[in-house]
């Protein structure tokens, strides 16, 4: 009753616990069924083309411009949502003003509201009849239908990731490194520059990273303003959508495992800035 | 002596913060925070509102008298309920495996259960395709015995299942690492069985984290636009959830009907927002820390 047979080889370390291998394998078997085969089956498929078929697909005009949008546009997105969420998550954790529970809960909204929805909304908004979309025509500004759709869509679904990235990093500054710097001499704007930003430029960075991977991505929030016309405002993943509806299963395949293959460039590029930070400031 | 002490405790009671801006510069700060904010947040939801309503009540509710609209959101709840539950078992297997035993390879498990997060909502969709379509791995063997998964409802379920994967189980991990093992060692010693240990010492422990986690997988469920938008096949009244008849209507130019049904995953979303929030300032110490801010 007491003794546990020693197994063979120790998996785990043993523990008076319970249900290791039922839960292990459950958790196992739904993660392989649900995620590991289908994604393998698109690597399949993609391998199944071979690099020269996947360069072929890219040099595609139509392709190659969708992927120049997707990826140029969630770029200048990520870059916006990065410096205007730094200043909400700032203003959120350093100032005090009323209503500031609300607007620090306001800032989830994107993530919880479906992307279909805010598509439509996005849309109707900055059309060239919509709210914001008559103001801007009147100063010979079109958003709607154009690359400047895109952009406002994706800084829409961007802005939590840079938000609340950064929001925990800021609240957990210690006050007394920012009092000696003043001690010392520096200006409040030296202090920020010098001491407050430097450690925070790596959640920033990832905040951008994040951003930036979920605007290539991103799919229902962009189709309603974008308009899709080919070669002006036409994103990668519609297209991957186009393609399977014509059964084009290779040609699908084959933006997608573009679109990944850019995006872990990106995710890797962003892992050794962070790594370089780390041997530079001590932390991440 | 007395008047000197008050004079300078006068000219000390107010002294700039060194660790803050000037007021200037925080009133700039906010007002550029809050303006955005309410540009690129806010107003998108009021539109919202404000669309589904522009024709009045009567059109608002027509919208949801058609059979169409009905069976979307039929279609809808019945995929939520399928597809949370199935995330909340696995959530729980997960994290009792992760967070109570040790064993090699742990990282490399949670980095897999997080990988949904980092896919395309259209790529979710189409490794399905590539799997169970007429020309995926097994799509034949499945034409040969009838049964219709992709351009079906099954389809719809598993790209939702997909998509909302991680939700419950990140949440779950780190808490119950953080809450450690020590109390449920002690209900097995006095006898407890491990079932009964887990309903009467786990279960409680992670109520909140658990109530958390689940509603933000239901709101992502309800909501996912384009991985079911490429498996569904979009057919009016059997494969169209509601996101998918917001399209629909939008597409058609029935702009009330649209936000009127957009409407109603707003509030939902809106709902989830406020409960959410709730949790985080009341039970914060129950959460992952992730979630508290």
């Amino acid at each position: 009753m007491v003794a546990t047979p020693q197994r063979r080889f120790l998996f785990r370390r043993p523990s008076v616990i319970p249900g290791f291998g039922l839960t292990f394998g459950y958790a196992l078997t739904c993660l392989s069924l649900i995620v590991l085969l289908p994604l393998a089956a698109l690597v399949a498929k993609a391998s199944g083309l071979g690099l020269d078929g996947i360069w072929e697909v890219a040099r595609d005009p139509r392709v190659a411009s969708a992927l120049r949008i997707s990826f140029g546009v969630s770029l200048a997105a990520a870059l916006t949502a990065s410096v205007f969420g730094f200043v909400v998550a700032w203003v959120l954790t350093r100032y005090r003003f009323p209503g500031r529970k609300v607007v620090d809960a306001a800032v989830d909204l994107p993530f919880a509201l479906p992307t279909a929805v805010a598509g439509i909304a996005l849309a109707s908004l900055y059309a060239p009849n919509g709210l914001i979309g008559a103001q801007l025509a009147k100063v010979g500004i079109q958003a709607a239908y154009t690359p400047l759709g895109i952009f406002i869509a994706m800084v829409f679904i961007g802005l939590p990731f840079a938000v609340r990235t950064v929001q925990p990093l800021i609240a957990e500054i210690d006050k007394e490194v920012e009092e000696a710097s003043a001690t010392l001499g520096a200006t409040r704007g030296m202090t920020l520059v010098r001491v407050v930003l430097p450690p925070l430029v790596p959640a920033v960075l990832t905040g951008f990273a994040l951003a930036f991977a979920r605007g290539v991505g991103e799919y229902g929030s962009i189709i309603f303003i974008a308009g899709n016309l080919p070669y002006v405002s036409e994103i990668a993943p519609l297209l991957i959508v186009i393609k399977l509806s014509e059964f084009d299963y290779a040609g699908a395949a084959a933006i997608a495992t573009i679109m990944l293959g850019i995006s872990f460039l990106t995710l890797l590029a962003i892992n050794l800035i962070q790594a370089w930070s780390r041997r530079r400031f001590g932390y991440v | 002596m007395s008047e000197g002490l008050a004079l300078s405790r006068a000219a000390a009671a107010r002294p700039r913060s060194v660790t803050s801006e000037g007021r200037a510069v925080r009133w700039l700060l906010t007002g550029i925070a809050i303006l955005f904010l309410a540009l690129f947040l806010v107003l998108p939801l009021l539109t919202v509102f404000a669309q589904a309503l522009s024709r009045g009540w009567a059109a608002y509710f027509e919208a949801f008298h058609e059979p169409d609209a009905q069976a979307a959101i039929r279609l809808t709840l019945t995929v939520a309920a399928i597809s949370v539950p199935f995330n909340l078992v696995f959530g729980v297997a997960a994290a009792w495996a992760i967070a109570k035993f040790e064993f090699p390879g742990k990282s490399v498990l949670i980095t897999l259960i997080d990988l949904p997060f980092s896919v395309s909502p259209v790529v979710s969709g189409m490794i399905y395709v590539l799997v169970f379509g007429s020309q995926g791995l097994f799509g034949a063997f499945f034409i040969e015995h009838g049964i219709q998964i992709i351009f079906a409802v099954p389809g719809i379920v598993l790209a939702t299942i997909f998509v909302t994967f991680p939700f419950i189980a990140r949440e779950l991990i780190p808490l119950m690492q953080e809450q450690g093992t020590a109390e449920e060692e002690a209900a097995l010693t006095l006898g407890a069985s491990g079932w009964h240990a887990f309903r009467t010492v786990t279960l409680p422990n992670i109520r909140w984290g658990l109530l958390y986690s689940v509603l933000l997988c239901n709101a992502r469920a309800m909501g996912e636009f384009g991985a079911v938008s490429v498996v569904s096949g979009h057919i009016r009244g059997l494969t169209n959830t509601l996101p998918l008849h917001v399209e629909i209507l939008y597409n058609e130019y029935n702009f009330v009907g649209a936000f009127a049904v957009a409407s109603l995953l707003a509030g939902l979303a809106l709902v989830t927002l406020v409960i959410k929030s709730v949790l985080e300032w009341r039970y914060a110490g129950d959460l992952a820390a992730g979630a508290r801010h």
